[in-house]
């Protein structure tokens, strides 16, 4: 296999820290990990900006309001926390296309960004119509054993199993 | 104070899944083409964690739990087009900021994605009420209840069973 490895700490271990995390969250202040409602709020709140109407009358965005919560800045902490990490190890790395990618369809950063944008969309579609992402459903419904959870992530990666293949089918993973 | 609370939280998470090396995009399609399974052993553990301490704060009377409800076909179907649009972008919601922290500034693609997705979501989320959101309505479940049996006997099988397979990815040098 191709090594894009910098080091990095033991994923059991970083993992385990992140589950002592979720522990200490939920009993402290009662809120489990999670991420993608933040982005209805977020769409909400720009879509607020052009078309105020459609969002007090919509539904969705009513009962997800344009607000910054306590999801909202987990995910401000999430990028601040990741630029820590990355300056503590000197692991930041200005990059316009991953480099799996570069390998296998060429450095064009629209290509790149293109197929991002449109896998977002279905991402964000799919992950609010399940209820959650690898966070809601994967991390704090699996720690509830919740069976939501499980369904979810099962079709999280079936779903990502099939285009990953499809997408470097033929390229060697040796 | 909540909000303190998140973004400290955030930061810890951030930190946690830089150190941990899974913001890449090639740590995620590595682990969807089945060559690395770094993002697989970080969540496992973190749940692994996480499930013990969450049941023990709830056996101590804190009424922790806090379920999404399991609807089959939205959990599936929206599981699915999660999962193509994961294939597709290569980060998930939670990880797509972490990467910018990093540097990766290719994640914005997919984050201006996703903004969209959410409103397309929003927008469409009367039709999926009357359709997807109906189909299989089990309410808030766990394994345990639809089993039947103790949280603690399902947890002893998952940590088992995950940790046999932690056992056989690093046989087989995953």
């Amino acid at each position: 296999m191709k090594k894009y490895d910098d080091g990095g700490w033991n994923p059991y271990l970083a993992g385990a820290l992140v589950g002592l995390l979720a522990i200490a969250s939920v009993g402290i202040t009662g809120q489990f990990l999670g991420a993608s409602t933040t982005f209805v709020r977020a769409a909400a709140a720009i879509e607020q900006t052009v078309l105020p109407e459609r969002v007090s009358n919509n539904e969705y965005y009513q009962s997800n309001a344009p607000r910054f919560d306590w999801q909202g800045m987990v995910l401000v902490g999430i990028l601040l926390g990741a630029a820590i990490a990355a300056w503590h190890d000197r692991s930041f790395k200005r990059e316009a296309v991953p480099p799996m990618w570069a390998d296998r369809f060429g450095s064009n950063i629209w290509k790149r960004g293109g197929v991002a944008f449109v896998g977002g969309i279905f991402a964000m579609f799919g992950a609010r119509l399940a209820d959650g992402c690898p966070s809601g459903h994967g991390l704090s419904g699996l720690m509830q054993l919740s069976v939501s959870g499980f369904i979810s992530l099962v079709f999280f990666f079936t779903g990502g199993l099939i285009v990953a293949n499809l997408l470097y089918k033929g390229e060697s993973a040796s | 104070m909540t909000l303190l609370y998140g973004l400290l939280t955030g930061v810890v998470f951030g930190f946690l899944l830089q150190k941990g090396r899974v913001l890449r995009y090639e740590k995620q399609l590595g682990a969807l083409r089945l060559i690395d399974m770094t993002i697989i052993k970080f969540m496992m553990s973190a749940i692994l964690v996480g499930m013990i301490g969450i049941y023990l704060l709830q056996d101590f009377g804190m009424e922790v739990l806090n379920l999404k409800p399991t609807i089959l076909g939205a959990n599936i179907i929206g599981g699915l087009l999660f999962g193509i649009g994961w294939g597709l972008f290569g980060l998930c919601p939670g990880t797509s900021l972490g990467a910018l922290g990093e540097g990766r500034w290719h994640a914005l693609f997919g984050i201006v994605g996703m903004l969209l997705g959410a409103a397309i979501y929003a927008a469409l989320h009367p039709l999926m009420s009357a359709t997807v959101l109906t189909w299989g309505d089990l309410g808030q479940i766990t394994l345990p209840e639809t089993l039947g049996v103790s949280h603690w006997i399902v947890i002893v099988i998952m940590l088992a069973g995950v940790i046999a397979l932690f056992r056989w990815f690093e046989r087989i040098k995953l």
